[in-house]
């Protein structure tokens, strides 16, 4: 089943377009990595898909329901109450993780389950502590976000993430902002979630990591997709552009 | 006059001065997030009244607007000026002149809160008050504690030009002497001790995290 659709999707910032007419589509237990250069549009897509950003144009569909739908060159997006709805399918983990600091950990994650989907707090408790345990992070949970290292934040930010049960997850380069030790426990994490087949869309520009991890791997420069495929396809293509961009980053 | 009567005068203006000050936080402190509200607003029309309101009360004497308070009525609406209403004109200009204050504050603690906390507030699906009261105000509170404790301490000395300088004014004027000035002037210390030590203590409690 197709977890989520975009057809067509642009997007421009002050007359500039930044996403050119994007398809794609995530199937359920996919695992997605977007690689490309920097300003291709990377971000601006997952900000579309979040519903962080509204596109100028294109289809937005989770789960065959559609977000936003454009029909006769107008890109109309669903009403509040369904938006608030498809909000559940989908979870997003933010490269400089957005903890909020004055939540313990514990906190950050049952807040929104309790205040948000009405979980009673127990229950939301001990799910958390269930996920703390799983992510390694169980003597942390009353700690607070400013005591915690780079790499236990964004674990923090993962869990509060998974949290929701979202059907889908989102990565905007979730270990940018790590040094590469704690990038390690980091990705350790996500690929973990990639074996009991969770779905994921990663931005990344780890080309080891997202050679391992991914079923596919899409190339973006431009605000287009410039190729895309398994990654054994990616990384063995004649592609010019493609292989010069993976050699670069994987420092061959 | 005995010292006794002078210090009995001088009493009843310190406890004017503390009420002055207490429903003056206790009104500005609340109408300045609306204000503030206000000003950041997306519709223009409100955007431009809120900030010709801050800019005149920012912009002109705060006795000056004492009297248009007091006096106000009865030059507009030919109504006699009542005693009693001399404390509520007090409390409503001081009220409306703090709240100016607060609001640019509020406004400058809001808008430097970063862009991820509402966007990853968003994606946790809280609603928009939720957002704000939840997630940003209790940040804010933190980042403006140092700027609005200025401001309190201002609206201490500030109330001294309410009340009780003109009693300590007048006490010293027949009594040719300037000893109520100064026991005016060591209440006020004394009070704006008390007000900083509070916000320090306020300070201490919210430092529990950065
Ligand atoms: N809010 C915005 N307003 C104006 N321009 C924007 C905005 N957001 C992004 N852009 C522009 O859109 C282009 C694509 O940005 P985007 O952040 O999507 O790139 P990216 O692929 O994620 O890059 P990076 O790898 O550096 O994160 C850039 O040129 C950027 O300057
Ligand atoms: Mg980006």
């Amino acid at each position: 089943m197709k977890l989520l659709e975009m057809n067509h999707v642009r997007k421009e910032f002050d007359g500039v377009e930044v996403l050119k007419d994007i398809s794609l589509a995530v199937e359920e237990g996919e695992v997605v990595s977007i690689i490309g250069p920097s300003g291709s549009g990377k971000s601006t897509l997952l900000r579309c898909a979040t519903l962080l950003e509204q596109m100028d144009s294109g289809d937005l569909i989770y789960m065959g329901e559609y977000a936003a739908r454009t029909d006769g060159g107008k890109c109309v997006y669903a009403s509040k109450a369904e938006l608030k709805k498809l909000h559940r399918c989908f979870g997003l983990v933010f490269q400089n993780f957005n903890l909020f600091p004055h939540y313990s950990v514990l906190k950050n994650i049952t807040d929104s389950l309790i205040a948000v989907d009405k979980l009673p707090k127990k229950e939301a408790e001990e799910r958390a502590g269930r996920l703390l345990e799983q992510l390694g992070l169980s003597d942390k949970r009353d700690a607070y976000p400013y005591q915690l290292s780079g790499g236990q934040q964004q674990r923090v930010s993962i869990a509060r993430a998974l949290a929701k049960q979202p059907k889908l997850l989102f990565f905007d380069e979730p270990t940018s902002a790590l040094d590469p030790e704690l990038t390690v426990e980091v990705l350790k994490v996500i690929k973990a979630l990639a074996k009991e087949h969770m779905t994921m869309v990663i931005v990344t520009h780890e080309m080891q990591f997202a050679r391992e991890v991914s079923d596919r791997i899409i190339f973006m420069e431009g605000g287009v997709i410039k190729a895309q495929g398994t990654p054994e396809e990616l990384f063995t293509t004649e592609n010019e552009r493609v292989r010069e961009f993976i050699g670069h980053l994987s420092g061959k | 006059m005995s010292i006794q009567v002078m210090l009995l005068q001088l009493g009843r203006g310190m406890i004017v001065s503390i009420e002055i000050f207490m429903l003056t936080l206790l009104f500005s402190l609340p109408f300045g997030l609306i204000v503030s509200f206000g000003r950041m607003s997306r519709n223009g029309l409100i955007r431009g009244i809120s900030k010709v309101y801050i800019s005149i009360m920012r912009g002109t004497p705060l006795m000056l607007q004492l009297l248009v308070v007091y006096f106000g009525p009865y030059y507009v609406f030919h109504i006699r000026i009542s005693n009693s209403y001399r404390f509520i004109a007090v409390i409503i200009a001081f009220a409306i002149n703090y709240a100016a204050y607060f609001a640019e504050i509020y406004r400058a603690g809001i808008e430097s809160m970063p862009a991820g906390q509402y966007e990853a507030a968003r994606v946790l699906g809280y609603g928009k008050a939720q957002t704000f009261f939840k997630i940003i105000l209790p940040q804010v509170v933190k980042r403006i504690l140092p700027p609005v404790t200025n401001e309190i301490i201002t609206l201490v000395k500030d109330t001294s030009q309410a009340e009780m300088f003109t009693i300590a004014k007048q006490v010293a004027a027949a009594q040719t002497t300037i000893l109520p000035l100064m026991v005016a002037g060591v209440f006020y210390y004394i009070l704006n001790l008390i007000v900083a030590a509070l916000m320090e203590r306020m300070e201490k409690a919210l430092s529990y995290y950065r």
